[in-house]
């Protein structure tokens, strides 16, 4: 059969691959993935170099630099394959980037890069088995850790990269966030933070906080484009959304002038971000669309919690960490049984814990 | 005609990137000229294997039995063509492994023998005569499974059966022998259904077809007044054409899991297999040969051919015009579904339904990296399986956690593999769970 008659040519037997079923595969990969959610962040990068200047910038490259080392670092003293290529850790860089102070020294930086990598996710056996989001551990630990760097915010000055504002530096002033917690209970000053001047100044991000907390709208682009580009569902931003805008307004029915009204919440701090980047995190947040939504419903409830209550202005990180533990459990109490499940095929299909062993 | 029924979606599913359709859809159906041998496999069905009634040298015509059913679960196999039984064999099989096979060589004449006897008045013979005569023209399903069609239409008399739904959604990529069987011969597979109706005894007859094959459902909807079946145009989703899946879409019944479609009074049926019924019953012609989907992008003339049964996959390949360019795999069967093949000598069965060649571009393999949990197989499962999960227990062989997680209710469909974009084996690890609990439960 394998003479080649006349000039029909047939396969030679000795290549053809052998390997079963599916034969074809989607396009997608992990890098593929990993890369749409940088150029997805990208425009909240552009945001915070416009408001903080070249600040920015440079933290943006101290994180992402020094997370490729750690995980390269870690890659060749555990003598495994460089995981380099497929991105992640470009990842948790630059959201790690995006969830400190424009301001933070390099030294933070790496250190933040090393509780990230190392610490929340290679020891845990690398990508993919983490059960906590790696930047919003690394973040909580630099901010309980080096509370004074982390809480040092400057100004934002539109423009002041391109010459257009003044050169101003180094202004430890408070974020919104901060500032509103500090008037709680005053109900002219809380006032002030419900304004539609203030909260149009909070949505394109002219207002001191970390990178990526402040423009709303850069985090809202990317967001939105993610979702669009089927990386990640809707569930988990929306019930977070939803979850806080009706817990704030609450609060405010029963007490007002206690805190700002839901548009501040939703607008200041690192809902946006946490939202749309960390929550969905694919690793740490659950495959049901169920679980997803009961996942956002916790992370709303513990921020608010945390923000109008807590000794914290901002609890974003804190939430996620804390619903992240409770993602298997999520999973299992959300998931549906398979088609066709019927009592009458616990016999077929389900044995007794132990029958089988 | 077009029926009213709204189809239901069911979850999961995919639509591939590239249904590869167009290669062979549009050809016209081609008869190849008869080969000098052919190297039958003798156990074309499941069930028993039929036991051998001729030996070398014996003089066979065309549709001539040469092996009888052993049992109730088993069709008998029939001689391709006239002329003289060589050698018995072993060949590679579909899975690889060698099977048996029986060598017919062609005397080139092409006789039909003393042929069954057509009904072309089955509308009032016997139903048992018409079940007995599927089973002696050896017709198994023809769209995979190869299980004895006689046996399908025999459900057992407390199972109250009232509908049947022929399958014509193809819902393999590449493949298009079904869409090429009801452009031009919409007629016969009805009939074809008809005479199943009849056997099982009643009158409701669908036909799910993928609205992706438009000239079908116009063939289908030309004839189908005549035979009172209802056709519904059916999204294109795969798997469409699973059992569980089609019976839902069509009829909103769902198939309690480890359970047969006649439990909620459904039979499916293949269009290949009705045609073939078809032919058996009104011209009494045994099942010899079938339409096969030879395609690929490296193929000169991918097609669509009626090969008879024995036919070396080299020879089909060979009549498609062979190859162009490079191959990176030969695959029996659709894409999703198929089974990867090493040698050329393997032959078409009953149950063929492609013979397909991926250039090495389009099969894409690489290393499986961590699962990243994204959800895409879980979304994605017809089933409802928790994927993710479930992939990870049976990789670390914790096949009693899997059973727990229901991994016998997958059909091996491939898609938690096709979508992952680690690249992660899923559907392998859940074969292997089943295999290794099935082993399990026999050695009990």
């Amino acid at each position: 059969m394998k003479r080649e008659e006349g000039k029909v040519r047939l396969p030679p037997e000795g290549t053809l691959i052998l390997s079963s079923s599916p034969h074809i595969r989607t396009e997608d990969s992990t890098r593929k993935v990993m890369l749409l959610v940088i150029l997805t962040l990208i425009p909240a990068v552009l945001a915070s170099v416009w408001f903080f200047g070249l600040h920015a910038l440079r933290v943006v490259i101290y994180c992402m630099a020094f997370c490729a080392l750690f995980e390269y670092l870690w890659c060749v003293l555990a003598k495994t394959k460089s995981t380099l290529s497929n991105l992640s850790a470009l990842v948790t860089g630059l959201i790690l980037a995006l969830n400190v102070s424009p301001l933070t020294p390099w030294w933070l930086c790496l250190a933040g890069a090393f509780i990230a990598i190392v610490v929340a996710k290679q020891v845990f056996g690398g990508l993919g088995q983490n059960p906590f989001n790696p930047a919003a551990v690394a973040r909580v630990a630099m901010l309980v850790g080096a509370t004074g760097p982390m809480t040092t915010w400057m100004d934002p000055a539109p423009g002041a990269v391109f010459g257009l504002a003044d050169k101003v530096d180094a202004v430890a002033s408070a974020t919104p966030l901060a500032a509103a917690k500090a008037v709680a209970g005053n109900a002219a000053e809380i006032a002030y933070y419900n304004s539609w001047d203030f909260l149009w100044n909070a949505f394109l991000g002219n207002v001191g906080g970390s990178l990526g907390e402040t423009s709303a709208l850069a985090i809202l682009i990317g967001g939105i484009a993610l979702i669009a580009l089927r990386v990640i569902h809707c569930y988990i931003p929306l019930a977070i959304f939803v979850t806080i805008t009706v817990f704030v307004w609450i609060v405010n029915l029963a007490s007002p002038g206690l805190t700002p009204g839901p548009l501040f919440h939703l607008l200041t701090g690192g809902v946006m971000i946490g939202a749309f980047f960390m929550a969905t995190d694919m690793v740490t947040s659950p495959v049901t669309h169920l679980g997803g939504v009961v996942f956002g419903i916790g992370i709303g409830v513990i921020v608010c919690v945390i923000r109008i209550w807590g000794s914290f202005p901002e609890g974003m990180s804190f939430a996620i960490l804390i619903m992240n533990a409770l993602v298997p459990l999520i999973d299992k109490m959300c998931y549906k049984r398979p088609f066709g499940w019927h009592p009458s095929s616990i016999n077929i299909l389900q044995p007794r814990r132990g029958e089988i062993k | 005609m077009i029926s009213s029924i709204h189809p239901k979606r069911f979850t999961g599913g995919i639509h591939p990137q590239n249904e590869g359709k167009e290669l062979s859809a549009n050809e016209p159906l081609r008869v190849p000229p008869l080969l000098e041998k052919y190297t039958l496999p003798i156990h074309q069905n499941i069930g028993a294997p039929p036991k051998l009634i001729v030996k070398k040298g014996d003089e066979v015509r065309k549709g001539q039995c040469i092996a009888e059913a052993d049992g109730f679960i088993s069709v008998p196999l029939h001689a391709p063509t006239s002329g003289k039984i060589g050698d018995a064999v072993e060949i590679p099989g579909a899975n690889g492994a060698a099977v048996p096979a029986i060598e017919i060589l062609s005397d080139g004449a092409d006789e039909w023998g003393v042929c069954l006897e057509p009904y072309p008045d089955w509308k009032n013979t016997d139903r048992d005569k018409l079940k007995k005569r599927i089973q002696e023209a050896g017709i198994v399903g023809m769209g995979g499974a190869a299980f004895p069609t006689h046996a399908k239409l025999s459900p057992p008399p407390e199972k109250i059966v009232d509908t049947l739904i022929v399958n014509a959604a193809e819902c393999e990529p590449y493949l298009t022998a079904d869409d090429r069987l009801l452009r031009d011969s919409a007629e016969k597979v009805l009939t074809g259904a008809a005479i199943a109706a009849k056997i099982l005894k009643i009158s409701r007859i669908l036909v799910g077809i993928e609205n992706n094959k438009p000239e079908a459902i116009e063939a289908l909807s030309a004839v189908s007044e005549k035979f009172s079946a209802e056709i519904v145009p059916l999204h294109v989703r795969y798997p469409q054409g699973g059992e569980k899946q089609l019976i839902y879409a069509l009829t909103g019944r769902k198939v309690v899991a480890g359970g047969l479609p006649m439990d909620v009074g459904c039979v499916v049926q293949n269009v290949g297999t009705l045609a073939a019924i078809c032919e058996a019953v009104t011209e009494g012609h045994p099942l010899i040969e079938r339409l096969v989907t030879v395609t690929g992008t490296p193929l000169v003339r991918p097609g669509n051919f009626v090969l008879r049964l024995g036919t070396p996959v080299g020879k089909a390949l060979e009549f498609a015009g062979g190859i162009k360019g490079p191959v990176g795999k030969l695959i029996l069967g659709g894409p999703m579904m198929g089974f990867a093949q090493s040698s050329l000598e393997v032959a078409v069965s009953k149950n063929t339904s492609g013979i397909l060649l991926l250039a090495p571009e389009e099969v894409r393999q690489f290393e499986a990296g961590p699962c990243l949990s994204c959800g895409r197989c879980v979304d994605a499962c017809p089933m409802r399986l928790l994927v993710s999960t479930l992939s990870k227990v049976c990789e670390n062989e914790r096949y009693d956690l899997a059973e727990e997680n229901y991994v016998m209710s997958c059909l091996e469909c491939g898609i938690c593999t096709y979508v992952c974009p680690a690249g992660r084996p899923n559907v392998q690890h859940f074969r292997r769970a089943k295999a290794e609990i099935n082993a399990r439960r026999r050695k009990k």
